[in-house]
């Protein structure tokens, strides 16, 4: 047994450690970005300056990955793109979004919007992973045992012509402490900014959103929270103007302490929140963040 | 040009689904069956493009049992040109899916292969990425705008924090995000015209094993329930208690 965790830049490198403690040691090919601690036996520097469209550097990743009978990333949209690539090129097995190890081919992830977990068992190997963070342990991880660098080529078959990435400071939704989103009522992309936003800012806070506010305009896709979005374990949870579908909670029930701000007191949000509050959510936000203050 | 659209037999997204008592499968309480809402996406996504005048022919593919021919008829209502259903009794997993996809679209020579990013019930995210993998193909995930040019596909997708642009070569895979459209609703009149385009069943006379399978089924925990606050200074004083703030 042998496992590469793939890292795409620096900030993933404190995650890898609880989820590579369940096989033992690991070795860490660092896309971009400096080494840092990552308790790796030897950690593979790539030092590119960005990450490359997946169908560039699938080739090149997949022939480190073939070292190794296992190969994980943190789960989010870049590593399902690049993953399942990888899987795709080295004919391998794939588990996506991983939250608990049982063996070395036995695994437990979330299915159906997250209402069912799956015992699921890898037939064969190599075996190709995404995992969850928040379902293993938050160890801090030591120093490499070795760091070396490595050459992933990119073909440049597919050109990126352009990025747009979310503006100004606030922390990035997967790992935030504290997130505050907004759903459907908050009318439009400045009444978001300005209610769901400015509380944010006031605590630190990221910022999420339900996919009816993205769809209707009034927060950007890469808020999304749920089945489909991003999925969210931070220590304090608040939800506003949000009804509770089983597709935004499958993206929230890792959140220590769930709290529902809803004018209805028959939304199905009030049933898995810790803590629930009947009200306007204009009303109670402000004044919450006064209380909180 | 040709695109294909694989698509998946789904059970309805807002059914509740939950293991059966002995843990061995799944019960969606006779709940109806869907096409992929991801996959409906890229079948109107396909029938755009071919009414907008840039793609010439349509295809739909579904890889499964019999039952698939509803979801099929209902991609030939939204408006694909003739549909084919690859079919098999035998339990499939993503890379076996992708192979056998990866066969039909070789002999098909499409210039485009659109799908779904993801299968609402397994949540697995894969198979476009094998397939595209499997062809050696260029590949575009989670797609929210599109534009098949003549000579290149332009492809804005969404990324973990926010959007970019790419350009393929054909041929190429595109996988599409929910905001990509808004598939159209299909009226009585529309489905009826689908039953007499073609519909072609191929049984599959082998399917490669699953690289992976389910052992068992288990209810994800039910959080603990919570309660209601009667007041703001109730609610700030009940999040400080918690030590969370
Ligand atoms: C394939 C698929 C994937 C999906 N993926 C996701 C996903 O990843 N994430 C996601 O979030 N959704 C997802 N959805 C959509 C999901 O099913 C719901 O439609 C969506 O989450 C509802 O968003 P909402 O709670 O903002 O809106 P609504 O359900 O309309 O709820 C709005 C709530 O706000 C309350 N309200 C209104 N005004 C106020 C006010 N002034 N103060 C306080 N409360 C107020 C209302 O009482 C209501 O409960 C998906 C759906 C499908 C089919």
């Amino acid at each position: 047994m042998s496992l590469l965790v793939i890292c795409f830049d620096p900030s993933e490198l404190s995650q890898v450690a609880g989820f590579g403690a369940s096989f033992g040691t690991y070795d860490v090919l660092l896309l971009t970005g400096e080494a840092g601690n990552a308790g790796a036996s030897k950690i593979h520097v790539a030092n590119l300056v960005e990450v490359p469209p997946a169908d560039n550097i699938g080739k090149s990743v997949a022939s480190v990955a073939a070292n190794y009978t296992h190969v994980a990333a943190v789960s989010s949209m870049r590593a399902k793109d690049l993953m399942a690539r990888v899987a795709g090129i080295n004919q391998s097995a794939m588990i996506t979004d991983v939250v608990k190890v049982f063996s070395e081919t036995e695994f437990e992830r979330p299915m159906v919007a997250g209402s069912v977990l799956a015992r699921v068992k890898a037939e064969s190997t190599p075996i190709v992973m995404t995992f969850r963070p928040a379902g293993f342990d938050k160890t801090v991880p030591g120093p490499n045992g070795s760091v070396e660098s490595i050459s992933i080529s990119d073909t440049g078959r597919v050109k990126r012509v352009s990025t747009s990435a979310r503006q100004g400071g606030r922390p990035d939704l997967s790992q935030a402490k504290f997130v505050v989103s907004g759903g459907r009522p908050l009318k439009d992309a400045a009444t978001f900014e300005q209610v769901i936003g400015g509380f944010a800012d006031k605590f630190g806070a990221a910022v999420g959103a339900t996919r009816a506010a993205v769809d209707s305009g009034i927060a950007p896709n890469d808020l999304q929270v749920g089945q489909t979005g991003k999925v969210v374990a931070p220590d304090l949870y608040i939800a506003a103007g949000i009804s509770g579908s089983t597709q935004h909670m499958a993206g929230i029930k890792d959140s220590k302490l769930i709290v529902a701000i809803n004018k209805d007191g028959d939304a199905p949000i009030f049933d898995q929140a810790d803590l629930g509050i009947v009200g306007d959510l204009y009303e109670v936000l402000p004044e919450l963040e006064k209380a909180l203050s | 040009m040709k695109a294909i659209v694989p698509i998946k037999r789904v059970v309805d997204p807002y059914a509740k689904v939950k293991p059966t008592a002995d843990g061995a499968g799944l019960d969606s309480g006779g709940a109806k069956f869907e096409i992929n809402p991801f996959d409906e996406i890229a079948v109107e996504e396909a029938v755009r493009q071919k009414e907008a005048g840039r793609f010439t022919e349509v295809v739909v593919v579904s890889v499964g049992k019999g039952e698939c021919e509803e979801q099929l008829r209902k991609a030939l209502a939204i408006g694909a040109d003739r549909a084919v259903l690859l079919e098999t009794q035998e339990p499939l997993d993503s890379p076996a899916v992708a192979k056998v996809l990866s066969e039909f679209v070789a002999a098909e020579a499409p210039h485009v292969v659109l799908m779904g990013k993801q299968a609402t019930d397994d949540d697995n995210n894969q198979a476009g990425q094998m397939l595209a993998a499997i062809l050696d193909w260029p590949q575009a995930t989670f797609a929210a705008k599109t534009d098949f040019a003549a000579d290149k596909a332009t492809v804005v997708r969404e990324t973990d924090s926010g959007e970019e642009t790419l350009e393929l070569p054909y041929p190429c895979l595109v996988t599409t995000d929910l905001r990509l459209n808004e598939p159209r609703y299909i009226a009585l009149p529309g489905i009826i015209k689908a039953r007499s385009k073609p519909l072609e069943k191929r049984p599959l006379a082998s399917v490669p094993a699953p690289k992976s399978s389910v052992v068992s089924f288990a209810p994800a925990p039910a959080r603990p329930p919570g309660r209601k606050v009667g007041s703001v200074a109730e609610l700030a004083q009940a999040i400080k208690d918690r030590g969370v703030f």
